[in-house]
């Protein structure tokens, strides 16, 4: 929606138009409708001939000099009847437009605006017309009302209403939802000005692009009606000549072919339009150019020293993982790489929670997904080595990386319900990964997985095995991934704010329960985080990000009484501010 | 409402819901076609004040005229008219063709199958096709993808009775592989049904493969950016895994709704391709009708398309809410 919104602003820019015209192929579909507009108003003078005169002593005459497109059966020349037949086509075509607008603009704005009874006496009549075929509608209509093609084009606008109607509808509901209508109806402006200044003017370019796909439409359902012999024959339009050349087709194959070539090239270009035209309006949002492999990166801040606290009873620990100069970018749309991290130096020890802290935005969760070699689209490593328990993961094939995941190296995201896959059960979510990742039986992991279901604290696991994601609650969503990221038993977990989502008195269950794990399997924790107070829960050690950086590392201990870094500092205040510190949280028993 | 804080009755799901759902669609298609069956029979009877004047011609004197009214009983109050109709219509009887030697129901059910035949073979392909054009667009991108989306635009543009002529002229009239008019039936001749039959569904499915492959692409999309893919990724499931089993499952319910949309255009689109290759289905039946105002006809044409629109549309809604489980709860 709000892509919409601002699309339309950038279409007051005369220069999407301009952006449109420069592509061949919207040039092209603009010049050819012009073209089109411009022979259906001149067609009396630019026509060579009456399109309406026959001449029986020169029937079927194949294309010459004076007929450049020849004769039809009836000895017209083909070529006028195609230029006065794009003003029929056009006009009519025009019709089913304007019809289509003004119902479905308006009852948009009625039912989006005020909601209510309109709105679902809309909704069915929509799904009314959507339960019969368009072309069978016309025909019906045809039976009782003539077959005047006018007619039939002003139902074909009834009936494609509803394509503006939801346009306007959906347009009309998003900028309702938006604080300034509010504001503006405060401020004394009526209704009347709030539509039109807000609301029409945020729909204007999808109803531009939707009216080249309608207009497409139109032509091609128009011509099909003329070629079944409604509308009058004798009126020059691109259907009634196809519908003469279909009768000559054996002996005369160019007859069908010119207007079968016109009809096609218009209501191609027609859509080619409406396609650029939204291209354009999207590429402005998006930035166009690709970036290759080993883009110049467009912005590098300079590299802030890490203040690190010295541990030396760490520093003896083996290294599990070690990530050395991490870089991370993204497109940025003008063919160059938009950095995120700025050359990360981080590691942990085997069996110790590490945390990483730093406000969103700071590139924590990013580094997350790295070492999990599951960046989003368009993510890379533009430099640095990640080496998890000696074997370098940075640059390894897709196969290797499956290799390291889930076995070795698991995940705990952090909105809990959007995280399983809704389709599947939860059992089926939680089994399928042991059996290929443990190769064990189906048997032996469903057995497994209703263990570690009673493990993390689910009531009545068996149950719940059963169960699809949205039949149980987001506690319990978190605890049902907690089970499926120690289901392998890895040497590593990635928390990704692993209770932010969920209610405050979940969260200190939930961290309890990852403590526990933590312990008794004597696994590594890398938890991300935004907030001080899960850090000095659950952390050994910590690293504070800022901007993409590392700004400071060092034992929690250490770190809460003797924080050096500005930013560590107010991070630390903003947590023990006002009062004394709070003793801890006792659960009461079951989530939620 | 926040996901943790849903009411939590006794859980419901499996068959228990399916039938709840089956039994609420069935419901909701019922009033649909009353209301449709309803809507047309008035349109048709408001537009319609001529008829017997329409059908007699000029000449006809005023005695006449109110003769054939009678005789058609459209001198009766609407509600009775309808209410006669409907009674009939539900015992399948559709009435007297006026311009037909046979009922309505017999020109209907003479016809239905062929264009059943043609339609459905049509959607099968398309929906085939569809499915792995638009996987490989979505997952592969690059020349694959910008070949669907070019493929999209042109069989969504250029309509399918151009393709009609095209396919008529190369592949009939100038390699003489297929027949250019006529139907055979599957029994009297399987190898001339075939060659009957190949143009038109191949003309027919163009639009319907252009739009739901567009649409399978962008549902497969949208279902990668999902962030339980990650999650599975990060259990140790392999790309191609992921895709097949959970991607497409959750991209299977848009690609389904829009394959019903496109199931009701084809039923539009096959009116003038049966006219093309002189097929004898509901199309040109649809289009004498219309020429010689016969209305029973064309009523019996709208109800048992309409019919046909709800069968297909609750028969995706099933096989949607078997795909993707929430559904069931909408």
């Amino acid at each position: 929606m709000s892509t919409n919104v601002t699309a339309t602003k950038k279409v007051k820019n005369p220069s999407i138009l301009f952006k449109v015209l420069r592509n061949p192929m919207g040039a092209f579909s603009i010049a050819w409708v012009l073209l089109l507009v411009v022979l259906s108003i001149f067609a009396p003078i630019i026509s060579p001939f009456d399109p309406n005169k026959t001449d029986i002593y020169n029937t079927l005459v194949a294309p010459n000099a004076e007929h450049w497109l020849g004769t039809d059966s009836a000895g017209r020349d083909v070529l006028a009847r195609l230029i006065y037949g794009s003003q029929f086509s056009l006009e009519t075509a025009s019709v089913g437009i304007a019809v289509a607008l003004f119902i479905g603009v308006i009852a948009g704005l009625i039912a989006g605006y005020f909601g209510g009874w309109f709105d679902t006496l809309s909704n069915w009549t929509t799904s009314l017309i959507m339960a019969l075929p368009g072309l069978v509608v016309i025909l019906a209509a045809a039976t009782v009302l003539g077959s005047s093609m006018w007619i039939a084009m002003a139902i074909f606008g009834v009936l494609l209403s509803p394509a503006y109607f939801r346009l306007v509808y959906v347009q009309v509901r998003a900028v309702k939802a938006e604080l300034f209508v509010d504001a503006a109806k405060v401020s004394g402006l009526g209704d009347f000005r709030i539509i039109s200044r807000h609301v029409l003017g945020a729909v204007r370019a999808p109803v531009i692009i939707q009216t080249g796909v309608i207009a497409s439409i139109a032509i091609a359902i128009q011509s099909g009606l003329l070629f079944l012999g409604l509308g009058d024959a004798k009126e020059p339009s691109w259907g009634s000549s196809l519908a003469d050349g279909f009768k000559k087709m054996y002996n005369m194959p160019t007859l069908l072919a010119f207007p079968s070539l016109v009809i096609a090239i218009t209501t191609l270009a027609l859509a080619i339009f409406a396609n650029t035209l939204r291209d354009e309006i999207e590429s402005v949002d998006k930035g166009r150019k690709k970036t290759k492999a080993g883009a110049a990166v467009s912005n590098a801040p300079a590299k802030v020293e890490v203040i690190v606290h010295a541990d030396v009873a760490r520093d003896a620990k083996p290294k599990l993982l070690d990530v050395k100069d991490l870089a991370i970018g993204y497109p940025d749309g003008n063919g160059g790489v938009k950095q995120v991290v700025h050359g990360i130096t981080l590691d942990i020890r085997k069996g110790e929670v590490m945390g990483l802290i730093g406000e969103s935005g700071s590139g924590k969760t990013q580094t997350a997904f790295s070492v999990l070699g599951l960046l989003p689209k368009g993510g890379r490593l533009v430099s640095g080595s990640i080496v998890f328990d000696g074997v370098q993961l940075s640059g390894a094939t897709a196969k290797d990386y499956d290799a390291v995941r889930g076995g070795r190296i698991a995940y705990i995201p952090q909105e809990p319900m959007s995280n399983l896959d809704p389709s599947f059960s939860i059992g089926t979510q939680l089994i399928e990964p042991m059996v290929k990742v443990l190769k064990i039986s189906k048997r032996e992991a469903r057995a497994r997985a209703v263990e570690l279901l009673e493990r993390v604290g689910i009531p009545n696991p068996a149950l719940t095995m059963k169960k699809f994601p949205h039949e149980i609650s987001g506690g319990q969503a978190q605890r049902v991934l907690i089970a499926g990221a120690v289901s392998c038993n890895p040497d590593l977990i990635i928390a990704d704010e692993p209770t932010t989502a969920l209610d405050v008195t979940v969260q200190a269950e939930v961290l309890d329960l990852l403590r526990d794990l933590q312990a008794e399997r004597h696994m590594a924790l890398l938890l991300v985080t935004h907030n001080f107070g899960v850090v000095a829960d659950l952390c050994d050690y910590l690293n504070v990000m800022k901007d993409g950086q590392i700004v400071e590392s060092g034992n929690v201990l250490e770190i809460f009484q003797n924080a050096k870094h500005p930013y560590t500092q107010s991070l630390l205040n903003s947590i023990l501010e006002g009062g004394p510190a709070r003793g801890a949280y006792v659960a009461p028993k079951g989530d939620n | 409402m926040s996901p943790t804080n849903r009411p939590r009755g006794p859980q419901r799901f499996g068959f228990d819901s399916m039938l709840k759902f089956t039994i609420r669609r069935i419901l909701s298609g019922v009033v649909l076609l009353f209301a449709v069956s309803f809507v047309a029979y008035f349109l048709l009877h408001l537009g319609s004040g001529n008829v017997a004047r329409n059908l007699l011609g000029v000449n006809a004197t005023q005695a006449d005229v109110a003769q054939l009214n009678e005789q058609l009983g459209l001198n009766r109050p609407f509600f009775v008219q309808y209410t006669d109709w409907l009674t009939n219509a539900i015992q399948l009887n559709l009435g007297d063709s006026w311009s037909f030697p046979e009922t309505v129901t017999e020109s209907v059910f003479g016809r239905l199958h062929v264009t059943l035949t043609i339609v459905g073979i049509t959607t099968i392909l398309a929906a085939l096709v569809s499915v792995v054009i638009g996987v490989l667009a979505a997952v592969r991108g690059g020349w694959i993808d910008r070949f669907v989306q070019f493929f999209g635009l042109i069989g969504f543009a250029v309509p399918g009775f151009l393709i009609a002529f095209f396919l008529v002229q190369v592949f009939a009239l100038q390699f003489k592989l297929f027949d250019a008019i006529g139907y055979t039936e599957l029994g009297d001749d399987p190898s001339g049904w075939v060659k009957s039959i190949t143009l038109p569904v191949i003309a027919l499915a163009f639009g319907g493969i252009a739009g739901v492959s567009q649409q399978v692409r962008g549902a497969v999309k949208d279902a990668l950016e999902m962030d339980y893919v990650r999650t599975l990724r990060a259990r140790g499931l392999s790309f191609s895994r992921v895709v097949y089993k959970h991607v497409m499952r959750n991209a299977g319910g848009p690609a389904l709704s829009i394959l019903g949309v496109q199931f009701v255009g084809m039923m539009g689109g096959a009116v003038v391709i049966e006219q093309i290759f002189a097929i004898p289905g509901l199309g040109p039946f649809a289009v004498s009708a219309t020429r010689a105002t016969d209305i029973p006809a064309v009523m019996g044409l709208v109800i048992t398309t309409a019919v046909i629109v709800v069968i297909v549309n609750l028969v995706i809604d099933l096989l949607s809410a078997a795909l993707n489980p929430k559904v069931r709860l909408s």
